[in-house]
């Protein structure tokens, strides 16, 4: 079966027009086959979602094009107006969802659904209790290394679930119930006034010394460095992994998803693929450590990878 | 349901050693909480935790004085090591244990159907936050009690100890975590080492104190700055979440998550209690025993206060911090967010 | 309070830990110390398992404001715990801990929480900061506080010189919370 090359949810907080722009552009332009759409990171972060037409443009254009498209849940639902949220996008009938939080499996347990990149399935025996009560398809955490990813993808090869890899794009780290957006701002959350828009990638923090160390993105922490696991797909698509990620940033994400794409089907080598990735003028280092079994923030050159 | 009527809370302590649980069973801990000597549990640190031997004899000593130990099996098995937290669950439903503080599917799962009669605690680190999720755990699992994320105000808790069908355990003393526990890789980032997986935040081996020419103290988490304090200013732990960074928006260092604070709850007190909260819990597995003693009495003395109808002595809570800073954290008001 | 650590800190003065008591000289100290670590130890044999691969490793104890340095060597078969002098090459060690005399007494005294004085600046760790973190733990699981069974080997004025030490150890505290 070949592997297929998805877009994970946009976890930026961008213009209502520019997002939809966006996806216009992956629809007629991109290779990837399906796209992940639903705010996943703040619940305030609302206008493009709320806006009915916009949104069901997108979906519809991005149909047309032959693009699977998946909703995916919020990730912190803690007050009542994002259990609200959480309850009415249970309810899309004739949707494939996938789900951020376990609040969500109240209401989807016993139907079809994915498990997202932000729940906690870090073995085999809870993937395939999951499986058994309807999650078809799984996006790994970003930290697990090979070794597990391995074990994963033999269960979900013998379970028959899809299992999908981020292969692209800043990692998410952390979650919190407080917005470090608005907290660098002097603001609270109830009081952002969205200053997350100002940053289409996260804003950078950097150490004490000033190396770029993370970024900020509303409650959301993310790795400082974009992970690439370009290198690993072939060797992952042979342990069993379905689906590789990309995740959208502000680069040339037709470019970013071209490059993986025809790295995924054998047009280009991953070294070939590696280097026109590093033309393209992200300002970050790239870092592969988690997959390679050593800290998040490395990059671990191919030689010395474990076997 | 209804408001349930006043309930006493039980005092839940730590343990990282058997002389700390001594010395939170002869302070009046009504539960004692604590981990075996690898990865299962959050506090995998060199020189803390229990033997099987060490365990079976402290949950007798426990037992004997009327004290509960509840185990903590509260990370996450990594693929294809998912045997080692199932024999610690079965070891501790042999030694006798009276629950077991679960955050994985699997590992929950293997209780409920191995040990039926043992009681599941909802561990934080499974990040249950709304009615819905936990509700969903007491369906699947027959969890007893959850231990509430430290992101809620007391409001908020009141609401939910009216939706949920379990017991609820809050946080009120301790170290004060500033992500959502249990969806972390800060660590991992650095170290290479997962708290999830490995139970280990900001672990010892990776941490490095380094003096500086200007008299400055830079503390490293394998080798990538956490914070830099000058001569004077009092040192902390390198722990991701309480460093000191650099941003645009700001001028100079700050801190970007949380200023260096430890939770204490002192004042909500009386207003958890009211709130219908079943457990108190106070964080320090790897704190001192003294420390375990001192923290233990004073909450012991101030919930049977307030149980008795008095006004507990507040400032005596508040003291134990010992002028380290301390914050209510989200309990007081979601400005905190 | 902040003790910056040098690597000649004993300059700035040889007091004992106590106006009263001046510090021993190194031959007295040396058989007495051995005493000590062999009480302690038989004790609490627990405390060397909890000490793991860290068993067998060297830490150098520094007393910044005394005239002398502890070499510890916590293993059960080759037990080690000497006073060393602070003229010419420190013994090889994995971690040093440097202090005052009386903030690391507290630390190795488990009815006083020196976890506040751990991480801060009153101790200075450098070398394997793991190691340290383990000894500390394996120092507090003891049946009885070490400051006890030492105290105890001296009768009545053991026990004076502990009550003592934990009083100024006490006044200190108050002290550093006074500050703002």
């Amino acid at each position: 079966m070949q592997p297929e090359l998805t877009l994970g949810p946009n976890l930026f907080h961008w213009p209502a027009e520019d997002k939809r722009d966006f996806y216009f552009r992956i629809a007629d332009e991109s290779p990837v086959t399906n796209v992940y759409l639903g705010e996943v990171v703040c619940s305030k972060r609302t206008p493009f979602f709320d806006d009915i037409p916009i949104i069901d443009k997108v979906a519809d254009r991005l149909a047309r094009a032959g693009k699977r498209v998946v909703w995916s849940s919020l990730s912190e639902v803690v007050i009542r107006r994002e259990r609200k949220l959480l309850e009415a996008w249970s309810r899309q009938e004739g949707r494939e969802l996938e789900v951020n939080n376990t609040a969500a499996l109240m209401a989807l347990s016993g139907t079809p659904h994915r498990i997202g990149a932000l729940m906690n399935v870090y073995n085999e025996a809870t993937m395939d209790w999951l499986a058994r009560r309807g999650a078809t398809h799984f996006a790994l955490l970003p930290e697990l290394p090979r070794h597990v990813v391995a074990v994963l993808a033999e269960t979900a090869t013998r379970l028959d679930v899809g299992l999908e890899v981020q292969v692209f794009g800043r990692a998410s780290l952390a979650l919190s119930a407080r917005c470090y957006h608005a907290r660098a701002h002097g603001r609270t959350k109830d009081n952002c006034q969205f200053v997350c828009g100002e940053d289409a990638d996260g804003m950078t923090l950097s150490t004490m010394e000033g190396r770029p160390f993370l970024a900020i993105n509303g409650i959301q922490t993310l790795s400082h460095g974009y992970l690439d696991l370009m290198e690993d797909m072939a060797d992952m698509a042979a342990l069993g992994v379905t689906h590789f990620r990309v995740m959208p940033h502000s680069c040339d994400m037709v470019a970013v998803t071209c490059l993986y794409d025809a790295v995924l089907r054998g047009e280009i080598d991953a070294e070939e693929g590696g280097t026109e990735l590093r033309a393209l003028g992200i300002e970050a280092p790239f870092v592969n450590g988690f997959y390679r079994g050593r800290a998040g923030a490395d990059w671990v050159p191919r030689q010395h990878a474990p076997a | 349901m209804t408001t349930p009527a006043p309930i006493k809370p039980e005092l839940v302590c730590p343990a990282g050693t058997p002389a700390a649980l001594r010395a939170a069973v002869d302070a009046g801990a009504e539960n004692v909480y604590c981990g075996y000597q690898n990865a299962t549990n959050a506090r995998n640190f060199a020189g803390l935790n229990f033997t099987p031997d060490e365990m079976a004899q402290s949950i007798r000593y426990a037992h004997e004085r009327g004290s509960k130990v509840l185990i903590t099996l509260n990370t996450f098995p990594p693929a294809g090591k998912v045997d080692l937290w199932t024999d610690m669950a079965d070891l501790s439903a042999r030694l006798g244990a009276d629950a077991c503080i679960v955050a994985d599917i699997a590992v929950a799962d293997h209780i409920r159907r191995h040990h039926p009669q043992m009681r599941i605690h909802l561990s934080v680190q499974a990040a249950a936050s709304s009615p819905e999720a936990i509700a969903w755990y007491v369906r699947e699992f027959d969890v007893k009690r959850v231990v509430l994320p430290r992101i809620m105000t007391v409001s908020e808790i009141r609401g939910l100890v009216d939706e949920i069908p379990c017991e609820v355990e809050t946080f009120i003393f301790g170290n004060h975590g500033l992500m959502v526990e249990g969806r972390c890789s800060l660590t991992a980032y650095v170290t290479g080492q997962s708290t999830n997986m490995d139970g280990a935040c900001s672990p010892a081996a990776c941490v490095a104190y380094e003096q500086q020419d200007d008299g400055s103290l830079a503390t490293r988490l394998s080798g990538v700055m956490i914070d830099r304090f000058a001569a004077q200013e009092t040192a902390g732990y390198p722990t991701i979440c309480k460093g000191r960074y650099l941003a645009e928006a700001r001028d100079g260092g700050y801190y970007a998550f949380e200023e260096p604070v430890s939770l204490n709850a002192a004042t909500m007190l009386p207003e958890l209690i009211r709130a219908g909260v079943h457990a108190f819990k106070i964080e320090g597995r790897q704190r001192s025993r003294a420390y375990v003693k001192k923290v233990v009495a004073a909450f012991r003395e101030a919930v049977d206060t307030v149980m008795a109808g008095d006004e507990p002595k507040l400032a005596d809570l508040v003291a134990l911090t010992e002028g380290q800073k301390h914050t209510e954290g989200a309990l007081k008001s979601k400005t905190w967010r | 309070m902040t003790t910056s650590q040098t690597d000649h800190p004993a300059a700035d003065g040889a007091r004992g830990p106590l106006p009263l008591l001046p510090p021993p000289p190194l031959f007295l100290l040396r058989p007495l110390l051995a005493r000590i670590v062999r009480k302690v130890a038989a004790r609490n044999p627990g405390m060397f398992a909890r000490l793991g691969p860290h068993a067998g490793e060297h830490f150098l104890i520094d007393p910044v404001d005394m005239p002398f340095m502890l070499h510890l060597r916590p293993d059960p078969d080759a037990l080690d715990f000497r006073a060393v002098g602070r003229r010419g090459a420190a013994p090889p060690h994995v971690a040093r801990i440097s202090g005052t005399f009386l903030n690391l007494f507290t630390l190795m005294d488990s009815e006083q929480d020196g976890d506040a004085l751990f991480f801060s600046r009153d101790l200075v760790v450098t070398g394997d900061t793991e190691a340290v973190v383990c000894l500390r733990n394996a120092l507090d699981d003891v049946e009885e506080p070490i400051a006890h069974t030492v105290a105890a080997m001296f009768g009545p004025p053991g026990r004076l010189a502990l009550d003592l030490m934990r009083s100024a150890a006490d006044t200190r505290r108050r002290r550093e919370e006074a500050q703002p």
